[in-house]
């Protein structure tokens, strides 16, 4: 029984129906890495995403949140509290305010009183460049903020990590630089962070381990700048280079 | 002036009538929401046999003409030795029959606040009910509110229909006036005008609420509820 690691994940299954999407996932995470899935569509990597916080209660094989097996805890509720969760359409609660999307968890989950969660939803909205919008609503504003303030109500409920399922997949090219910069300062701070995501140019600069899997398994992980110059399978490259000549090198 | 002396002769038992009208509306508008907001309940979050149930008596209720119902019940039930005194039969085949049309406006409801905001809310720790209360139930109610104001206004006017079990409301009071006085023109326009006024207030009553508690991008007004 583990370990050091903050995430640990050991052979993990996951199918729908007849189709099995996740033949049995294995990896770890330590407290302020930034690691990156990527791969085709349809290989199951928003599953393993689903299913660390359950919101899809995985199949088989166990998952811990450091000395917590957490695939078969009781208290769920108390687990999703600490793993912060970006969506890739936001999920913003659209009769609340960007500050009061941030304070509902605060202060109905973790009970804080209003005033403390207030400041703290103010404090996480200036954090990623969003302090002047606090009263505007969700229809009120773009894209590219909307994502923002889904990352700025995960991080205000203080979790050990935060878990990305394609947080700019939705957006205008234009917009996922905003998102991507907050991401990139947040992974600098130390925050420990998985995320699935296509942005090659984020994966290559930010991911302290990047993870290619195709067909439920992983093919290869390892350092990004390894896998985009020299991986081991000649499928890592393949699927790299067309991504890379699909979405561009940079951040836009 | 004689049309005006013969309203006036007639305004108490129009009035009188009137008051047993809003009786009849707020006792089957109650029913409504009593059984219909279950009944939307169990069409969104029950199993298969909950779903098949509300499905079968929903289609029952919304089949059936509102008269041929209230006649079943006042005249039909009797023979089974279940007697129910009429304005009760009146409420129940209004309210059973609002309840069928009320559930499918708070399904809708329900149903358009969609599910990645409830995945958002069990996501940072909000059991079901927590996540129904605070985040579902306050849009759900907003987007349900211009719908329930037209379904009030239905029922107001099918009221009306109670009068052929015998109810004494609005529309009996004026026949009983019209058979005295017989000035059918002047009572049936004074009726209608009543009906008009009493729906007039409903709609307006629920559409100032609507615009306090109104927030941009949910409902009809907001225009862009699914924005993304």
């Amino acid at each position: 029984m583990p370990t050091k690691h903050l995430l640990k994940i050991e052979d993990l299954h996951h199918s729908f129906g007849e189709e099995e999407v996740l033949k049995g996932i294995s990896f770890s995470l330590d407290k302020g890495e930034t690691k990156v899935i990527v791969g085709p569509s349809g290989t199951g990597k928003s599953t393993i995403l689903n299913n660390i916080i359950r919101l899809v209660p995985p199949k088989k094989g166990k998952i811990y949140l450091e000395d917590t097996e957490i695939t078969s805890a009781k208290k769920i509720n108390e687990i999703r509290q600490q793993i912060g969760f970006v969506f890739q359409d936001f999920g913003l609660f659209n009769h609340l305010t960007a500050k009061g999307n941030i304070m509902i968890g605060l202060t109905k989950v973790k009970k804080m009183n209003k005033k403390e969660a207030e400041d703290l939803a103010l404090l996480e909205l200036d954090r990623v460049g969003l302090k002047e919008y606090a009263d505007s609503y969700p229809s009120q504003l773009s894209g590219g903020q909307k994502q923002r303030v889904g990352i700025a109500r995960a991080l205000a409920m203080q979790p050990k990590l935060i878990l990305f399922d394609e947080p700019t997949s939705s957006l205008d090219p234009e917009l996922t630089g905003e998102v991507l910069k907050v991401m990139r300062n947040l992974a600098e701070e130390g925050m420990t962070m998985l995320v699935v995501t296509h942005e090659m140019g984020f994966a290559r600069s930010v991911a302290d381990e990047l993870i290619f899997m195709e067909a439920g398994k992983i093919v290869e992980q390892g350092n990004p700048e390894k896998l985009f110059t020299d991986p081991d399978h000649q499928r890592t490259r393949e699927f790299l280079f067309q991504l890379t000549d699909l979405y561009g090198e940079g951040e836009n | 002036m004689e049309n005006l002396e013969l309203i006036i002769d007639a305004l108490p038992y129009l009035l009188e009538g009137t008051l047993v009208t809003i009786q009849l509306t707020f006792w089957s508008l109650l029913i409504g929401i009593v059984v219909g907001l279950p009944v939307a309940f169990a069409q969104v979050y029950g199993n298969k046999v909950l779903q098949g149930i509300v499905a079968v008596y929903e289609r029952l209720a919304r089949s059936i003409p509102l008269l041929v119902m209230l006649l079943l019940i006042n005249y039909g039930l009797p023979r089974l030795g279940l007697r129910i005194p009429i304005f009760t039969a009146a409420v129940i085949g209004i309210g059973l029959r609002s309840a069928a049309y009320q559930s499918q406006i708070y399904r809708g409801a329900i149903q358009s606040v969609g599910g990645s905001q409830m995945k958002a809310a069990r996501s940072l720790g909000m059991g079901k009910l927590k996540a129904f209360f605070y985040i579902i139930a306050p849009q759900a109610i907003r987007i349900a509110i211009p719908p329930v104001a037209n379904e009030s206004a239905i029922v107001l006017k099918d009221t009306s229909l109670a009068f052929t079990i015998g109810v004494v409301e609005l529309l009996r009071q004026g026949e009983y006036f019209i058979a005295t006085s017989n000035e059918p023109m002047v009572i049936y326009l004074t009726i209608a005008a009543i009906y008009f006024i009493l729906t007039t207030i409903v709609n307006g009553g629920l559409s100032l609420f609507e615009k306090k508690y109104q927030i941009p991008g949910i409902g009809i007004e907001g225009g862009h509820s699914d924005a993304y």
